[in-house]
């Protein structure tokens, strides 16, 4: 059986698609949030040094995770729209800039948040928080360049290739804590093991998953109001219209 | 057709560029005042302390290049824009990317080299010790043409775009905070007494690995703003 791999790369069927895939991410997420929630809060022992604020770390590791990881894809989206000019592309990036620039302010704040009782301070100057904050601009700027530009051709294209260069900064964040002696811990959990309790494991694995979810849910949401808006004067979109 | 050597294409423009800003001195002068300017202002806003001044010094004189770096960055291509000079350089046969990088060069050599001339001046104002001013003159000489490489990105992107003054500096700043981070690290470590070498290899590698890339770069966003 011949599959057509490109048939989803139509803005107009993966409206269809996106819309039937909400749900299936939305809802898994819905749930996953209240049991990672449940874990963290009350499952999850006091921790010997922090005590209770590390439980921070349950919304703080999985945002900045995602902050990093969307900031891939949306790069990855974005060449991938220069490369071969395919407009879904190009839409996916700018769909996914918004949630990406969420996660990276939320990870900025709730590590202000955790600073205050263990480090003394809202912020330190250090590499990494330096760097993430970079990466919030970066955000920002992809959101600007697109939100100035009239034509959504060029707006697409500009803004691809500035979110490109800017993936530069990516890796810089990630081995900040290695690279730099800083007052950022290093990550606990490694493929040789962890000196994780099983518990605090299980609720950030499960928010890692649950925010994951979310991000998928969001942008698939926000690219069928930008597939809308962008082919507001074809037919479909009219014959859509109709239906409602 | 003559055929043109890829550096004597790139002489041609550099030439034609410097020929043009000496047309227009004053662009060049304001960039200039404003520098000395932004610098000036820092111990009226923070105290005449010499002991302070001292220790900030790198860092503000940093800060106030890489502003007055972002003020010059719109002019890069937007005459040549306007007059559809720019249109013309696309369509020619020689390679676009030799073409920015003279125009780099050129507003490199009208915007940063200045600053750097100036820049012991304006530490002696602060201060500074003889050995502090050398190196920071070196670290900018090594730093300021990334900030023109990596702004001739964001100028040829922003491109006839309104409110494009502003929007360059919000995308091109994020991206040279290592620049500003290592060339102040280089005044920095010689205030204390450390050796500045490794923050003037890394500003000299920022330099190579953006003289390979974004002259490349900025060749494909201009196209991108004038397709």
């Amino acid at each position: 059986m011949a599959i057509n791999w490109f048939k989803y790369s139509a803005p107009t069927n993966f409206y269809a698609l996106a819309g039937k895939l909400i749900p299936w991410f939305a809802w898994p997420a819905a749930i996953l949030f209240g049991i990672g929630f449940y874990i963290g809060f009350f499952v999850a022992p006091t921790d010997a040094v922090q005590s209770e604020a590390y439980r921070i770390i349950f919304i703080h590791v999985p945002a900045s995770i995602l902050s990093m990881f969307i900031y891939l894809i949306m790069a990855g989206y974005a060449a991938l729209g220069l490369i071969f000019k395919t407009r879904l592309s190009a839409m996916m990036a700018s769909a996914l800039a918004p949630t990406g620039a969420l996660f990276a302010f939320i990870s900025l704040w709730t590590g202000a948040l955790w600073g205050k009782p263990m480090w003394g301070a809202w912020w330190v100057w250090d590499a990494r928080l330096t760097s993430e904050m970079i990466l919030l601009f970066l955000y920002l700027g992809f959101i600007a360049l697109q939100a100035s530009i009239e034509d959504p051709r060029r707006a697409d294209r500009a803004s691809a290739l500035l979110a490109i260069v800017g993936s530069v900064n990516v890796p810089i964040i990630y081995y900040s804590v290695q690279w730099w002696n800083t007052l950022h811990q290093g990550s606990t959990i490694k493929f040789s093991g962890t000196s994780m309790h099983v518990a605090m494991q299980q609720s950030m694995f499960i928010m890692l998953v649950a925010c994951w979810l979310y991000a998928i849910a969001i942008a698939l949401a926000r690219v069928r109001s930008i597939i809308l808006e962008r082919e507001a004067n074809t037919h479909w979109v009219k014959e859509l219209g109709e239906k409602a | 057709m003559n055929r043109l050597s890829l550096i004597s294409l790139l002489w041609l423009v550099i030439r034609r560029d410097l020929l043009l800003a000496m047309r227009r001195r004053a662009d060049v002068l304001t960039t200039l005042i404003f520098f000395v300017m932004v610098v000036s202002l820092f111990p009226l806003g923070v105290g005449p302390e010499a002991e302070m001044l001292r220790k900030m010094a790198g860092g503000v004189l940093w800060v106030a290049a890489l502003l007055s770096s972002m003020l010059s960055l719109p002019r890069m291509f937007a005459a040549d824009h306007l007059d559809g000079t720019l249109e013309q350089m696309m369509l020619a046969p020689q390679s676009l990317t030799v073409m920015v990088l003279g125009k780099i060069t050129a507003h490199w050599m009208l915007s940063g080299l200045p600053l750097v001339l100036i820049a012991p001046v304006l530490g002696l104002q602060f201060d500074m010790s003889v050995a502090a001013i050398l190196t920071l003159m070196l670290a900018l000489l090594l730093g300021t043409p990334v900030l023109s490489m990596i702004g001739a990105v964001g100028a040829a992107l922003t491109l006839g775009l309104r409110g494009g003054g502003v929007l360059v500096s919000l995308l091109v700043l994020p991206l040279t905070i290592p620049v500003l981070i290592f060339g102040a690290g280089a005044v920095e470590a010689v205030n204390s007494g450390l050796d500045a070498v490794s923050n003037l290899a890394l500003l000299g590698a920022f330099l190579l690995f953006a003289l390979v890339f974004t002259p490349f770069v900025a060749a494909q966003a201009l196209r991108i703003s004038m397709e």
